[in-house]
């Protein structure tokens, strides 16, 4: 014990038993629940509503439940607690805001009346992302295991898919935008899932092999690089625009070109410009991948008479892959998130609901379009860190 | 038996091995030894055609390395580096069948040759077999790189400063391992090191080199006694140079007929031990005793005295 604990003011005191993230989340959370409304009323899909308290909003009953468990819950995020008592408020926190959204409609709405949209609001938006991060930071904390963080993921999954499957949701106006257009939603979201994925396909299958040419020639690698940078730096319209002109042109000159589809607008030009993309991250981190590998490794594989191949796959290989998949993490997240920009030259994707919905003023439909991009990019982030993570338990 | 012939490698416009030609016995320990960049690794590296000579040839047994494809030479060869190389992915048993494996054999004979090889090291195959190099100490890691190497049942060891990285406890217990190794598998042993100490406790002949050149190739006594003018003096040349050379004979090489008091020294001791002994007993003679005990005669300080001692 030094003299200057033994001093401590009631101040410092109560400072050094407050949580610093705690404190934002507490304050997110409070500016949530009292100073915005929870739910938006709207007479109809397109005029603007009006703002609902959470106690304007639900029942009495789910309104004192709802207030009471979320101030316990941000008592206990402000205050220093386990990390596994924050984990579990955090985690009834999301799940509880879940549940009440879900009330609204029958609540507000009267019955009957088909025309009104009952929306989550910003006062329900400010909750969950504090209550998010609430839980994002416990699990930080506790340094939960890959493993543990994909059963997780696994279980906000399942959760999700409950609460859509039981229809609890229904009332609520982003699925009715779901309702009315189902069929396209499953359409733009396989189209969206199949350019992310399929563009780092091509990005590996070229990359991988360009970055092992990289890694054993300096020449190579010398322009490579570079040329991959600047491509990097193009922005993404910019090059969606690059595109039209020369796919154009070829479709004009060959029928085959046409004949596959491939046109100056739509899925060609918007699978190219993310390839391009793509191959910066994976060419790169291939690079640094095996150029980390030691040096003394190398040499042992071929002293142990390894030819070329046998080194690459079974030594240099195994060992860059945990950098690999840093690079690849970094392609399908950026790719999930700059599909949607490929909506605008008819690249397909969840990015058509968000521009649909921007040239209606339908907030909804854009929330349509833009909640499951978020979530699959999420969830793509997940998956990666946990794969990266596995795969680097072996490395010296 | 290794024979190079007027080996020389190039790099660019450094000549890293000027002219080097030395024959190595079958079932002997040869060391390279000499300072930093003095072209000892590029020497190895040719034997097992990591690196292509520029111009000489290679024989061994009587063979021209040169007409035996890479990979395939190099799996009859065994070869430790410094830091051991061990592969960080795989665990020890994986590691030390890697030849096996790229040689095709069965499972069974493979997984029975690599519990013979960690009991030859006395490492329990149960306690270390599954384990990954990180989790052993560098000791541990030096053995299973040695044991890895000698795998497909190599005639050939070739080591570069394999000892390099190991703490001077553990290095010591390092070398008598390897000793002991080499004695019972009686294969061929070329190792680098810059440890002159090291050479001359390890090696049957010792090859010392400088600026690409092998200066002189010869016995360790030899070494020490005659050593060419210039470099290979200067290396050799020491304040324990007589202590150094009487660490090579043992007491039976010396001892004459007669008796002395106190404690009788064993026969297989070296002179090294019998001189320490003389000094710490404050004495002139001391008696000698036989494999079975006896006494046989007795070794005295003149003797050794006419023993360590540099040209008159
Ligand atoms: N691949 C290479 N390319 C160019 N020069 C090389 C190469 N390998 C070795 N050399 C040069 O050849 C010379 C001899 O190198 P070598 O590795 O044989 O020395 P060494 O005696 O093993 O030294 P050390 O004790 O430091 O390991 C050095 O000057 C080195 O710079
Ligand atoms: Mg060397």
């Amino acid at each position: 014990m030094t003299e200057a604990t033994e001093t401590t003011t009631p101040a410092t005191a109560l400072t050094t038993r407050l949580d610093r993230v705690g404190i934002v989340v507490a304050v997110i959370a409070v500016l949530g629940m009292d100073w915005q409304p929870f739910a938006t009323l709207k007479p109809n899909r397109l005029i603007s509503g009006q703002g609902l308290s959470l106690a304007a909003s639900l029942p009495t009953l789910w309104a004192a439940i709802g207030v009471g468990v979320l101030s316990i819950a941000t008592i206990v995020a402000v205050l220093r607690t386990g990390a596994l008592l924050r984990l579990a408020t955090g985690i009834a926190s999301l799940l509880l805001l879940a549940v009440l959204i879900g009330i609204v409609p029958a609540t507000v709405v009267p019955p009957g009346n088909a025309y009104a949209r009952v929306s989550p609001a910003a006062g329900f938006w400010l909750m969950a992302f504090a209550f998010a991060v609430l839980t994002t930071d416990a699990v930080a904390k506790l340094r939960l295991g890959p493993l543990a963080r994909l059963a997780m993921l696994a279980g906000a999954v399942v959760t999700v898919a409950i609460l859509l499957g039981s229809g609890h949701w229904d009332g609520l106006s982003i699925l009715k935008e779901y309702a009315t257009n189902a069929q396209k939603f499953w359409r733009e979201g396989a189209k969206h899932v199949e350019l992310a994925l399929g563009s780092l396909a091509a990005a590996l299958v070229i990359g991988l092999p360009l970055g092992v040419a990289c890694h054993r020639n300096a020449t190579l690698r010398g322009i490579t690089l570079p040329i991959l940078n600047i491509i990097q730096t193009v922005p993404s319209m910019a090059m969606y625009g690059l595109m039209i002109v020369p796919l154009g042109l070829l479709a004009a000159w060959s029928p085959l070109a046409a004949s596959l589809g491939i046109r100056g607008i739509g899925t060609a030009p918007a699978l190219i410009a993310l390839f391009l993309y793509s191959l910066l991250p994976v060419v790169a981190n291939t690079v640094v991948g095996l150029g980390e590998v030691r040096r003394s490794v190398v040499e042992a594989a071929e002293g142990m008479g390894m030819t070329r191949h046998q080194r690459l796959f079974q030594v240099e290989l195994p060992l860059a892959l945990p950098v690999i998949l840093t690079g690849i993490r970094i392609v399908l997240v950026q790719n999930i998130g700059l599909v949607t920009i490929a909506a605008l030259i008819g690249g397909g994707g969840f990015g058509t609901f968000v521009f649909q919905g921007i040239g209606q003023a339908a907030t909804d439909l854009v929330l349509l379009g833009a909640v499951p991009t978020i979530a699959l990019a999420f969830t793509a982030a997940v998956l990666l860190d946990a794969a990266i993570e596995l795969s680097e338990r072996r490395r010296l | 038996m290794i024979e190079l012939e007027h080996v020389s490698r190039r790099f660019g416009e450094q000549l890293a091995v000027d002219d080097v030609s030395l024959s190595v016995a079958r079932g002997t320990i040869t060391v390279i030894v000499g300072t930093s960049g003095s072209g000892k690794s590029t020497t190895l590296r040719m034997i097992n055609r990591l690196i292509e000579p520029s111009s000489g040839t290679i024989r061994i047994d009587g063979k021209d390395t040169a007409a035996v494809p890479g990979e395939e030479l190099r799996r009859g060869i065994g070869y430790v580096i410094q830091g051991n190389g061990l592969f960080p992915h795989w665990t020890v048993a994986r590691n030390i069948a890697t030849v096996p494996t790229l040689l095709g054999w069965e499972a069974g004979r493979t997984e029975k040759r690599v519990d013979e090889l960690l009991s030859l090291f006395s490492m329990r195959s149960e306690d270390f077999a599954k384990k990954f190099p990180h989790q052993l100490s560098g000791g541990e890691q030096q053995r299973v790189g040695v044991a890895r190497a000698l795998a497909a049942e190599p005639g050939l060891l070739l080591m570069d400063e394999p000892f390099g990285a190991l703490d001077p406890i553990i290095r010591a217990k390092a070398q008598e391992d390897l000793l002991a190794v080499q004695r019972r598998l009686g294969i061929t042993v070329v190792l680098v090191t810059h440890d002159m100490e090291e050479a001359i406790h390890l090696g049957h002949k010792i090859a010392v080199m400088d600026g690409g050149k092998l200066l002189q190739y010869a016995p360790p006594a030899e070494i020490l006694a005659n050593p060419a003018h210039g470099f290979v003096e200067r290396l050799v040349n020491g304040v324990d140079r007589p202590f150094r050379l009487l660490s090579l004979s043992t007491v039976a090489t010396i001892v004459e007929p007669g008796t002395a008091d106190g404690p009788p020294l064993a026969e297989t001791a070296t002179l090294r031990d019998a001189l320490s002994e003389l000094l710490w007993l404050k004495r002139d003679a001391l008696p000698v005793a036989g494999p079975d005990g006896s006494l046989i005669g007795r070794v005295s300080l003149a003797a050794l005295r006419a023993h360590a001692g540099g040209p008159a």
